[in-house]
């Protein structure tokens, strides 16, 4: 039986803007595998980034729980998600975040500087293939290369759980399939936990698991007997 | 209304708090022009208007006893248009309800109630024309509470005459009136009468003659040379020297002030506007970025550049428009304030503290003027974006190794250090501007703190070291040594000193300079001079000591010779070593030994004005004794004289301390404000990616507040040195030959600055770092740039 890293317990989010109710999350019930590469997949507004969000500690939920490991995250203050998004949580965005004003080794620093057991910033973008770009800033890399900057910062940390949202949305094929590429050796060489957004039903065929959203709700999960390389998966 | 112009009411309603920081910095300068610069004109013109109206002279000269029939040779000195001559004289008075002495200018009122000169505006009453009869400046008459008809008495030459008071009047001689020796002018101890020429003749001695008389001239004479024709024909008479309307008491002062407001209204606004500036083009920079996809997006739809740059600059005017708004009210309230204090010390006769209309005008078209200027910038900005461009986002801003990045790294600098030093180091104009603007901050409270400690080493300069004695007694003319046992028996008195004035003309080849010596004993004890030692200093016999401002207007140092014409004794020219320089910042003083010019002048020791030490508790015996004593011309109080300097100061300081500390913390908030808004702004992004990765709130507002303090704290060396440039500014346009300010310059002003501005600085990022609290992680992640 594998190990559970994030449960939740009928999770709804709503959002109220005064005139109309949007019920972005209702009644999610979902149990994440340590080691395993999930794939959320579904439409816009179904869901998936708001219980990506709720997962990294970056939103509350509503109504229902949620937890990481025996931590329940669901009434967690601001000073604990911050804690436990330090210790535990790596994200990587669409549109990188990195911080302008430093190198693609600082910016990885700006972590390692802070988490309990981080690997050296030089290590994570090793890993990410991009040693030779260590003192450039992000104005001076490409796409791709700033994302995978980004997944180095992520994974610096040796986080549990790595939470991506829709990394590949602002690349290219070719540069998204590199950037797969980093992704799944991560999961694979450190079993780090991985959820992947995107709404591009290609990438489903690396998961582990393809969890579909539809309305805020879970509208199916396909476990894949065999997976695909990220080189073997095109769009 | 356009849907354009909806967009910009709209911008300019999101952008109010900002807008508002820098109105208000804006406002400061139109506030200040406008009271500055419009007091400068209506002081100015008022005062043109008066003098021409009233026929103030132009030239004047002081004599012993010249006769009557000299007025026609002086009449036909060519480029005089009139010349009148009048006995005047100074006279002690014992004034009801007064246990104090007061003193009097007396000056003859001609027979025919028709002045040629200098001719005084009657307020009420009838001129004096019988024995008996006076007319006193309107001042005098209101500080003392009296009424036409009311007497007092005067001790005229030795006797006791009862004078009642028919008129009172104001006069272009006297509009700002002080009585010799004082410091403020004090208008209950200190008058101008008017008596009839008879009576004058008559208590002074001089029937058939005057001894003083002013000259106008005409447009095109050569005052110089007016002024030695004169000079020639008074000498035999004891002429004591022609001068002009500059060394003329009363306009000197005037012209003081009108210099000063002169200096205020060129120096300070600029400052004020060159911030705002500043300011609004470093918030419309950051708008237009931030518009940058609407911008394109209007181009798509067909608006012209021209259109969006006026869009852009529009909105800088709206901002001008508040400051304008807030700046003309807060300047009339403020010339109003300076009208009240003007009307106390100056006697005008007409309303004229009114800022004129095209001074308002002039100061809101020079802020609106220079507000565009500040976003002209950014609106192009805006016109020369491409609409395909437009509609992308921007590249990210480009950063490169620097050297100092090598240093960074090799002290092992936190990252979020590395990202504050970096972005400081990215947009260096913006950062020495903002720290420039800061440091304007600091050195405005630095040039008013400053302006506290200078009065304070001029207190204590005067009146601790210098002036030491409680009262000076002076006679009507020099008298013998011999009087000053008279006055050491009367009651009270303590410790009695002698000394002497002479008029003299001080020449160092083409410079010459008429002023009056102050002759003193050796070792005196009550009034002493302080050398550039800080010790006191005596003149040696054969030389002389000059107030350091004065030697510089010679061009004399010391061990040179000077020159020096007396106008009194035997009117005889010496030559005379200048022994030494002397600290002094009122008037312009020379010294020389008692003894020595005594020598000099071929004569006995003579006194003219004794130094004395009162007994406190005599002072109502010693005042009464005086009322009666003969050959007295006046008594000057120095704890009066002190005690009404240090008040008038210490109220104008109080003033003038908190408005500048005022304005210090405007700059401060409408710099460290909008800078740290923009910050934010712009690291929306980069602060919201810390907080993802873990960064506590506090870590992460560390990067905001540091590179806000960091920059106050670069600023403030900045603004100590402009502080201290100002200040000496400050000293340079305030010296005259009337006073001087020392710059004085209390590290404990500095670090008061410094105080006010760092936590103003620091008050106005923490307002901008509730903003990370509130920040919606998850929303500015999800935005593109």
């Amino acid at each position: 039986m594998p190990q559970i890293v994030f449960r939740t317990e009928g999770l709804s989010k709503v959002y109220d803007t005064g005139e109309i109710k949007v019920h972005a999350l209702s009644g999610v019930n979902l149990e994440l595998y340590a080691g395993e590469l999930s794939v959320l997949l579904g439409p816009s507004g179904s869901g998936k980034s708001t219980l990506l969000n709720i997962l990294g500690g970056l939103d509350h939920a509503s109504s229902g729980r949620v937890w990481f490991r025996d931590l329940e995250l669901t009434d967690l203050g601001d000073r604990a998600l911050t804690r436990y998004r330090r210790d535990h949580v790596g994200f990587v965005f669409q549109f990188y975040n990195l911080v302008p004003s430093l190198s693609a080794r600082e910016n990885v620093q700006l972590v390692t500087d802070v988490a309990p057991n981080p690997m050296r910033a030089e290590e994570a973008l090793e890993r990410v293939g991009l040693t030779h770009r260590l003192d450039h800033f992000p104005a001076e890399m490409s796409g791709g290369e700033q994302q995978r900057v980004a997944i180095a910062r992520a994974i610096a940390k040796q986080p549990e759980v790595l939470l991506c949202d829709e990394p590949t949305g602002a690349l290219d094929s070719k540069t998204g399939v590199a950037v797969l590429e980093v992704l799944k050796e991560i999961n694979d060489d450190l079993g780090t936990t991985t959820v992947v957004i995107t709404h591009n039903a290609g990438i489903r065929a690396m998961a582990h698991r393809v969890i579909n959203f539809a309305d805020g709700r879970i509208a199916s999960v396909e476990e894949n007997e065999t997976r695909l390389a990220p080189h073997e998966i095109s769009w | 209304m356009q849907a354009i112009d909806i967009k910009l009411l709209r911008d300019f309603q999101r952008l109010w708090v900002q807008g508002l920081a820098i109105a208000v910095v804006l406002a400061c300068g139109v506030a200040i022009l406008l009271t500055a610069f419009g007091m400068h004109t209506a002081l100015t013109d008022t005062r043109e208007a008066y003098y021409e109206r009233n026929r103030f002279a132009e030239v004047f000269a002081d004599a012993r006893r010249a006769p009557d029939r000299l007025m026609t040779e002086i009449t036909e000195i060519p480029g005089v248009t009139s010349a009148e001559a009048r006995v005047q004289g100074f006279a002690v008075l014992d004034l009801p309800g007064r246990t104090e002495v007061a003193m009097g200018q007396m000056l003859s009122w001609p027979r025919a109630d028709d002045p040629l000169l200098n001719v005084p505006i009657l307020r009420g009453g009838v001129p004096p024309g019988r024995a008996g009869e006076v007319m006193v400046t309107t001042a005098f008459a209101e500080a003392n509470g009296f009424e036409i008809g009311d007497v007092f008495h005067a001790n005229l030459n030795g006797q006791r005459r009862a004078l009642t008071i028919t008129a009172t009047a104001l006069s272009p001689e006297f509009i700002y009136t002080i009585g010799p020796g004082a410091l403020m002018p004090d208008n209950e101890g200190f008058g101008i009468i008017w008596m009839p020429e008879a009576e004058m003749e008559a208590a002074f001695d001089m029937a058939g003659a005057f001894n003083h008389v002013a000259l106008r001239l005409t447009a095109d004479a050569a005052p110089e040379d007016v002024k030695e024709a004169l000079d020639l024909l008074l000498d035999p008479y004891g002429g004591q020297g022609a001068y002009g309307r500059d060394q003329q008491m009363s306009d000197a002062f005037v012209s003081a002030e009108i210099d000063q407001l002169r200096g205020m209204a060129v120096v300070v606004p600029p400052i004020f506007f060159a911030i705002s500036a500043f300011l609004v083009g470093m918030v419309m920079s950051r708008i237009v970025a931030l518009d940058r996809a609407e911008i394109g997006l209007l181009k798509a739809l067909g608006y012209s550049d021209v259109e969006i740059s006026l869009h852009y600059l529009l909105l800088a005017a709206l901002i001008a428009v508040l400051g304008v708004t807030l700046g003309w009210a807060g300047g009339t309230i403020l010339a109003r304030g300076m009208a009240s204090q003007y009307a106390e010390f100056f006697d005008f006769p007409y309303l004229i503290f009114r800022v004129p209309l095209w001074v308002y005008a002039m100061s809101g078209l020079a802020a609106l003027i220079t507000t565009m200027a500040g976003a002209l910038r950014a609106a192009l900005m805006a016109a020369r974006l491409a609409p395909a461009v437009a509609m992308q986002p921007p590249a990210p801003p480009v950063f490169r190794k620097t050297l100092a990045d090598r240093v960074m790294t090799a002290i092992r600098l936190k990252q979020t250090s590395i990202m504050v030093l970096r972005s400081l180091i990215r947009w260096p104009i913006r950062s020495a501007l903002t720290a420039l603007g800061l440091g304007a901050a600091t050195a405005s409270v630095i040039a008013s703190g400053f302006m506290f400690d200078a009065l304070t080493r001029i207190i204590d300069l005067a009146f601790n070291q210098s002036f030491r004695q409680d009262a000076m007694i002076m006679f009507a003319e020099d008298v013998p040594e011999t009087a000053l046992a008279d006055v050491a028996n009367l009651p009270g008195v303590m410790q009695v000193e002698a000394m002497q004035f002479h008029a003299a003309t001080l020449r160092n080849g083409p410079r010459e300079k008429r002023i009056s010596i102050e002759v003193r004993p050796d070792g005196a004890e009550l009034s002493r001079v302080i050398g550039a030692s800080g010790l006191p200093i005596d003149p040696p016999p054969g030389g002389i000591l000059l107030s350091d401002r004065l030697a510089e207007q010679l061009e004399v140092a010391v061990g040179e010779v000077l020159e020096v014409e007396f106008m009194t004794g035997r009117r005889e020219t010496h030559e005379l070593v200048v022994a030494g320089l002397v600290e002094q910042y009122f008037g312009l003083g020379a010294y020389v030994e008692i003894g020595y010019l005594d020598r000099l002048f071929r004569r006995s020791p003579q006194v003219s004005v004794a130094n004395v030490l009162v007994d406190p508790a005599q002072l109502p015996a010693l005042h009464a004794a005086l009322q009666d004593t003969p050959m007295l011309s006046g008594l000057i109080e120095m704890n009066e004289n002190r005690a009404s300097f240090e008040e008038t100061i210490s109220e104008n300081v109080v003033v003038v301390n908190t408005v500048y500390a005022a304005i210090a913390i405007l700059i401060t908030v409408g710099v460290a404000y909008n800078g740290a808004r923009i910050q934010m702004s712009e690291r929306a992004r980069e602060l919201a990616s810390l907080r993802i990765l873990g960064f506590t709130r506090g870590e992460v507002s560390q990067v905001l507040v540091g590179e806000t303090m960091l920059l106050a704290l670069i600023a403030q060396p900045v603004g100590w040195l402009l502080g201290a440039w100002i200040a000496h500014a400050l000293t340079t346009s305030f010296t005259s030959d009337l006073y001087a300010i020392p710059l004085v310059l209390e590290p404990a002003s500095f670090a008061w600055a410094s105080l006010v501005v760092l936590t103003a600085s620091f008050a106005s990022v923490m307002i901008v770092r509730r903003r990370i609290d509130r920040m919606d992680l998850v929303a500015v992640m999800k935005t593109r740039e």
